[in-house]
C-alpha cells in the first residue's frame, strides 16, 4: 500500500499480455485475477506459503539488462530480450515484480504440471467411487484439466490406512493425502493447537498427531475443508452423501455475534453440512466445528410445528386472532431475541410502538476464544440496537420484566425463541399474564404459553443479521420450513397490520425494507435489501459504538474502545 | 610424465605417526597459531583474504566461500551463525571424517576463524548420526579448546566470544541440504525450505543469517590465513585453487583418500597409479566422479567442447583433469570428491537400482516430484532387476527423471535425477537387454534376493 492508502499497481506480462496487478502479491493471485488459472494444492490464501505441491510451476523471465552498464539487452528488432528463468518457478513463493514475465501455458510450464500430475497420482489409491471428495476433488479437477489422461504406472502402489481417527471430527484417510501440509499449517498459524505433523520420510511419509494429542479444537473440521483432496474426512458428513447433489445456500452462522459466513448444503430439503463461505472482512475461509452442528436443530424432537391457541391446535390464521386479541389490550410487554433477524426485530419495534409494550431484550453471553467464536453467542444483538427494538444493552437475565411483573404491570406478554423462566422468571410471576410465544422449538415457556406460533429456523427463511463488526449480512433460505409454517416476519407483520385493522398485503423483504430504510434514526436508514451485497455491507454504527459490548479482540475483529490501543489482530501469521 | 605426488594441505599430519586427535599434539604442531594471528586482524581482512583464495566449497555444490560470506545480510541486526555442515552421507564420500576423527582441532580453529572472521554470534557443528564416535571426539576437543580459551568466551583474550556446539543428526541425508540442516537443527523435521525467501545468509537458522560450510571448506580457512590468500590461489589451477580430498571407492585395488591439488592429476593416473589399478583382468566400465548423485561416465566416452578459458579440450575418460571444472566439462561434477569406480563385472542396471534405492529411501517426501518420483524409478529399477523388465522402462525412467529434474525445492531432485538420466542415457544398450532376460528361476524371491544399499 502507498501512503494514501490506494494499492499500487505493478504491471506484469502474463502470457504475452500486459496487464496491471496489485504489487506485492504472487503469481496464483495475479493470474486470477485476470482470469488464468494456475493449478495448486498446497498453496491456502489464508496460510503460510509452504511450496512443496509443485503444481503451480510457472515459467518466469525478467527483461534482460546489461550486468555491467545496466543498460537494457535488446535483440536485434530493438525489444528487450527476457531472460526466461531456465527451471519453471512456483507460482506461489513468486511475487510479482514491474516488467516481470510470466507464461502459464507456455510447454514448459504445461509439461511441468503434467508431470506433478501424474507424480500425484502414482500411488493415489484412485478409489473415487467410494470418496467423499468426489466432485469436489482439485486432484479430479487439475487431473481433468492438466493431466496426461493416461497412465504409465504398472508398479504396486503404496499402501497406507485407510481410516485414522485424528480426534472426534476428523477421520484420515493416509492413501489419499497428497502432502500438502495445508492442515498443518492451518493447526499451527490459525488455531495455534499444533497437533499435526508428518512421520516417516519420502513417499512413505504419513499425516499424524503428536503422541498423546488429537485433532480436537473447535476449529477441526476447517483442516477437512481446505484438504484439496479426500484425505481428511468430516466424520459426520462422512459416506452420508455425494456432494454434487447438495444445493449450496449463502447463509450466516447464528453461533455467536462473529457471524461467519456459510453455505448451508442440502439436498431434497435435508441439509448435510455446512461449510465456511470466504469473506476477508469476517470469517476469511473459517468456521467453527459447534457452528456445523446447528442445522441438525431443524429435525429435533422438539420443533414446534402446529399452532395452538389455549392449548389446542389452530390453523395460523386462528393463532393470530388470538394473538391480535390479546396484544390488543393494555399492559403488554414483549421480549424480543438476539437470534431474530433484523426484519424481525424491527417489526416488533413496531409491535412495541402500536401497543404501547414495554420490549424487554436478554443477552447471551461466554467467552471468546479469539477467532469466531465470540462472546456474545447470539447472531444479532446488534439488530436489535439498530433497528430501535431495544434501546440499552441487554444484560444476560429479565430482571426488569420480573420487578413488573411482581407489580401486576403486564397482562400480555409476547416472547419470542426465549424460555423466561432460564432468565430469571418463575411461573409463579407469569400467573395473572398471557403469553404469546414465537419459536421455533419447544421450551418451558412454550408449554405455558396461551398462544404458540412455530417460527422457522435460519435455515428455512431470508433475512439479515448485524455482526459484531457492524456489517449487515444477508442469509437464504436453504430448505423449506415444516409444512404450514410461514416465516415469522410474515407472521409479525400480519399482526401488526390486523392490531391496526388493515389486512397485511402481499409482503416480501424487499418492500419491508422499504420501511425499514426509512427509519429515521438509525445505521439502517437508507439501504435496500437488494442493495447489501452477497458479502455483507459494514455499518457506521454511529452512535452505537459506544455501548459496552463484550466480545474482545479476535479475528478480523478489534473492539470499538481498545482499537486506538492498535491491537494486533490475531490473524494467520505471515512470515 | 610422473604423477603428480600427494599433496597434503588438511590431512598433513591426519596419518602422521604419532599423530593424535587432542590438544597437546595439535598445539605441538603449531595449532591455533592461525587463530591468534586471526583475532589480532580485522575480520573483513580475512573474509578478503578467503575471497582472494578463490576457495570454493568442498559440500559438492563448489560455490566461492569468500563469495557466500558476502551474501551475509549484515544489515539486520540479528546475530549471525555459522554451521559446519558435517553431515557427510552422499555415497561414495568420506574425506570430512577423517578430519574430524584424525584432526578435529583443526577443524575448531578453521571454525574459531571463519567465526571471527564473520562476527558469528554462535557456532553449531551439524554431525551425522552415524558418526557418535566423531560427536564424542568433537565435544572433547572443543572442551579442551575452551579450557585454553581458544573457543568459547573471550578467546584469547580477544574479547570476541563464540561458542561452538555439537549437534547430531538423526540419520537422514536431505540434512546434509543446508536449509534442510538448519531446519534439523531447529528441532524440526528437515524439510529444505523454498528459496526465495530463505536464503541462509538472511534467513537462516532461526530466521537469522547464516554461514553453512562444509568441513574441509572451513579448514582451508586456516591455511589460507597461513599461505595468504593470493599464495593459496596459486595452489591449484585457477578457478580451481587449492587442494582437495578425493575418496576413491568402487573396483580398484587400493581405495582410499587422497589429498592432491586440484588439477594435479586425471581421472586415469588416480585409478590406474595412485589407486593401483582395477583388479587384475579387468576393464574399466565406468566411473562416478563426484559422489552418487553426480552423472556416470562410461569408460569409452569422448568428451570436446571448449573450457572457460577458450582451450579446447577433447578427453577421454581418464584424461579428466580432477578439479571442479573438469568432471563439469564432462557433463558431470566433481560434487563431494566421492570416485566411485565399476569394471566390467558390474551390472549397470543393478549399479543404477542401488543408487535409486538410495535416494528414494532418503527423498524427505516434502515435495511432490522427488518424493514420487524417487520412489517411482526405485520401483521401476528394482522391478528390472528382478526380472521384470520391460524394453520400455528404459525411457519411462528417463522422462520420470526429467519429470524431477529442476521442479522440486531443494538439490536433491538433481540428485535423485541425474543418475538415473545418466546410467540409461549412456547404457540403454544394457537396460533393452535387461527386458530380453529370462526372469530368474524363482522369480517370487526376486526382489528379496536383490540387495540393495
Amino acid at each position: 500500500m502507498s501512503g494514501n492508502g490506494k494499492v499500487d499497481m505493478v504491471s506484469i506480462i502474463l502470457n504475452g499480455e500486459e496487464v496491471e496487478v496489485p504489487a506485492g502479491i504472487n503469481l496464483i493471485e495475479a493470474a486470477e485475477i485476470h482470469g488464468r488459472e494456475i493449478p495448486h494444492y498446497c498453496y491456502h490464501p489464508k496460510l503460510t506459503v509452504a511450496g512443496n505441491c509443485r503444481m503451480c510451476l510457472v515459467e518466469m523471465g525478467m527483461p534482460m539488462r546489461d550486468r555491467g552498464t545496466g543498460e537494457p539487452v535488446l535483440d536485434a528488432d530493438g525489444n528487450q530480450k527476457i531472460g526466461w528463468i531456465p527451471k519453471p518457478i512456483i507460482g506461489c513463493g513468486t511475487n510479482v515484480s514491474p516488467g516481470m514475465h510470466v507464461n502459464t501455458d507456455s510447454p514448459l510450464a504445461k509439461d511441468s504440471r503434467e508431470g506433478i500430475m501424474e507424480f500425484l497420482l502414482v500411488n493415489h489409491p484412485l478409489d473415487c467411487p467410494i470418496c467423499d471428495q468426489a466432485g469436489e476433488c482439485r486432484l479430479q479437477e487439475f487431473a481433468m484439466d492438466y493431466g496426461r489422461g493416461y497412465s504409465r504406472f504398472v508398479e504396486r502402489k503404496n499402501v497406507k490406512p485407510k481410516r485414522t481417527r485424528l480426534g472426534p471430527r476428523v477421520t484420515l484417510d493416509d492413501e489419499r493425502c497428497i502432502l500438502c501440509s495445508r492442515c498443518i499449517r492451518f493447526c499451527q498459524e490459525v488455531t495455534k493447537d499444533d497437533v499435526l505433523g508428518f512421520v516417516d520420510r519420502g513417499s512413505y511419509s504419513t499425516l499424524t498427531c503428536f503422541p498423546g494429542k488429537e485433532l480436537s479444537n473447535n476449529y477441526s473440521l476447517n483442516t477437512v475443508d481446505i484438504c484439496p483432496v479426500g484425505a481428511l474426512t468430516s466424520s459426520d458428513f462422512r459416506f452420508k452423501m455425494r456432494v454434487w447433489f447438495l444445493k449450496e445456500s449463502p447463509s450466516i452462522c447464528t453461533e455467536s455475534s462473529a457471524g461467519a459466513n456459510t453455505l448451508v448444503e442440502s439436498r431434497e430439503g435435508q441439509i448435510y453440512r455446512i461449510t465456511p463461505r470466504r469473506n476477508d472482512a469476517v470469517n476469511d475461509t473459517w468456521m467453527t466445528d459447534s457452528g456445523r452442528e446447528l442445522f441438525k436443530q431443524v429435525r429435533f424432537e422438539s420443533r414446534l410445528t402446529t399452532h395452538q391457541s389455549d392449548g389446542a391446535e389452530v390453523t395460523l390464521d386462528g393463532a393470530v386472532a388470538r394473538s391480535v386479541e390479546l396484544l390488543s389490550k393494555d399492559k403488554i410487554a414483549i421480549v424480543g431475541s438476539c437470534n431474530s433477524s433484523v426484519e424481525e426485530q424491527y417489526l416488533l419495534r413496531k409491535l412495541a410502538d402500536q401497543t404501547k409494550a414495554k420490549t424487554h431484550l436478554p443477552g447471551h453471553f461466554g467467552d471468546d476464544d479469539g477467532l469466531l467464536l465470540s462472546a456474545d453467542r447470539s447472531p444479532n444483538l446488534r439488530g436489535a440496537l439498530a433497528t430501535g427494538m431495544v434501546k440499552k444493552y441487554p444484560s444476560d437475565n429479565l430482571k426488569p420484566l420480573a420487578l413488573q411483573l411482581g407489580k401486576g404491570a403486564v397482562k400480555t406478554l409476547l416472547v419470542v425463541n426465549e424460555d423466561l423462566f432460564s432468565l430469571g422468571i418463575t411461573k409463579e410471576q407469569i400467573k395473572k399474564a398471557k403469553i404469546i410465544y414465537v419459536g421455533t422449538h419447544e421450551n418451558e415457556t412454550s408449554k405455558v404459553a396461551d398462544v404458540v406460533l412455530p417460527g422457522l429456523t435460519v435455515f428455512e427463511k431470508s433475512g439479515t443479521f448485524i455482526n459484531r463488526n457492524f456489517r449487515l449480512q444477508k442469509f437464504f433460505q436453504a430448505v423449506p420450513g415444516p409444512a404450514g409454517l410461514v416465516p415469522d416476519f410474515l407472521v409479525l407483520n400480519r399482526i401488526a397490520a390486523e392490531l391496526s385493522g388493515e389486512v397485511a398485503e402481499s409482503f416480501g423483504l424487499e418492500s419491508l425494507w422499504n420501511e425499514i430504510g426509512k427509519l429515521r434514526v438509525s445505521c439502517l436508514k437508507g439501504i435496500a435489501f437488494r442493495e447489501i451485497p452477497s458479502d455483507g455491507l459494514a455499518l457506521d454504527p454511529g452512535q452505537l459504538a459506544d455501548l459496552p459490548y463484550v466480545e474482545g479482540p479476535s479475528l478480523n475483529f478489534a473492539p470499538a474502545k481498545v482499537k486506538k490501543k492498535a491491537k494486533a489482530k490475531p490473524k494467520a501469521a505471515n512470515t | 610424465m610422473a604423477v603428480a605426488k600427494e599433496k597434503r594441505i588438511i590431512l598433513k599430519y591426519a596419518d602422521a605417526k604419532g599423530y593424535s586427535n587432542d590438544l597437546p599434539c595439535y598445539l605441538e604442531h603449531g595449532g591455533y597459531d592461525m587463530l591468534k594471528k586471526a583475532v589480532k586482524s580485522k575480520p573483513e581482512d580475512i573474509c578478503e583474504e578467503v575471497l582472494k583464495s578463490g576457495v570454493r566449497g568442498r559440500g559438492g555444490a563448489g560455490f566461492p566461500t569468500g563469495m557466500k560470506w558476502k551474501f551475509l545480510d549484515r544489515k539486520s541486526g540479528k546475530p549471525i551463525y555459522l554451521i559446519c555442515n558435517a553431515d557427510e552421507s552422499e555415497p561414495g564420500t568420506f574425506k570430512d571424517r577423517q578430519i574430524i576423527y584424525k584432526d578435529p582441532h583443526q577443524l575448531i580453529e578453521g571454525m574459531m576463524i571463519s567465526a571471527y572472521a564473520i562476527q558469528a554470534k554462535q557456532a553449531f557443528i551439524y554431525i551425522r548420526a552415524e558418526f557418535f564416535e566423531g560427536a564424542r571426539i568433537l565435544d572433547r576437543a572443543i572442551a579442551e579448546a575452551k579450557a585454553k580459551k581458544l573457543c568459547g568466551d573471550n578467546v584469547l583474550g580477544s574479547g570476541y566470544s563464540c561458542d561452538i556446539v555439537v549437534h547430531r543428526g538423526a540419520g537422514a541425508y536431505i540434512c546434509g541440504e543446508e536449509t534442510g540442516l538448519i531446519e534439523s537443527l531447529e528441532g524440526k523435521r528437515p524439510n529444505p525450505r523454498i528459496k526465495p525467501p530463505y536464503f541462509p545468509a538472511v534467513l537462516g537458522v532461526y530466521q537469522c543469517p547464516t554461514i553453512v560450510n562444509n568441513v574441509e571448506t572451513l579448514c582451508n580457512v586456516k591455511h589460507i590465513l597461513e599461505m595468504g590468500g593470493d599464495a593459496f590461489s596459486k595452489l591449484g589451477i585457477p578457478n580451481n585453487t587449492g587442494t582437495r580430498i578425493w575418496c576413491v571407492s568402487g573396483q580398484v585395488q587400493n581405495p582410499g583418500y587422497f589429498e592432491f591439488e586440484c588439477g594435479a592429476l586425471t581421472l586415469g593416473e588416480m585409478i590406474y597409479d595412485v589407486c593401483g589399478g582395477l583388479n587384475p583382468g579387468r576393464s574399466l566400465k565406468a566411473v562416478i566422479p563426484g559422489g552418487s548423485s553426480a552423472k556416470v561416465l562410461r569408460s569409452d566416452e569422448r568428451f570436446t567442447g571448449t573450457l572457460k578459458d577458450g582451450t579446447e579440450f577433447d578427453w577421454g575418460v581418464t584424461d579428466i583433469p580432477l578439479d571442479f571444472d573438469g568432471p563439469m566439462a564432462a557433463g558431470s561434477m566433481s560434487g563431494s570428491g566421492g570416485i566411485i569406480v565399476m569394471d566390467d563385472s558390474v551390472d549397470i542396471v543393478e549399479a543404477m537400482a542401488n543408487i535409486n534405492a538410495f535416494y528414494a529411501h532418503e527423498s524427505c517426501g516434502q515435495c511432490t516430484p522427488c518424493r514420487e518420483g524417487s520412489l517411482w524409478m526405485r520401483k521401476i529399477s528394482t522391478r528390472m532387476c528382478s526380472g521384470g523388465a520391460r524394453e520400455e522402462d528404459p525411457d519411462l525412467l528417463v522422462s520420470v527423471a526429467n519429470q524431477i529434474e529442476g521442479r522440486t525445492i531443494c538439490a536433491f531432485g538433481e540428485a535423485a535425477a541425474w543418475p538415473t538420466q545418466s546410467f540409461v542415457a549412456k547404457f540403454k544398450d544394457e537396460f533393452i537387454a535387461k527386458a530380453n532376460q529370462p526372469a530368474p528361476d524363482d522369480d517370487a524371491e526376486g526382489p528379496a534376493r536383490l540387495r540393495l544399499i
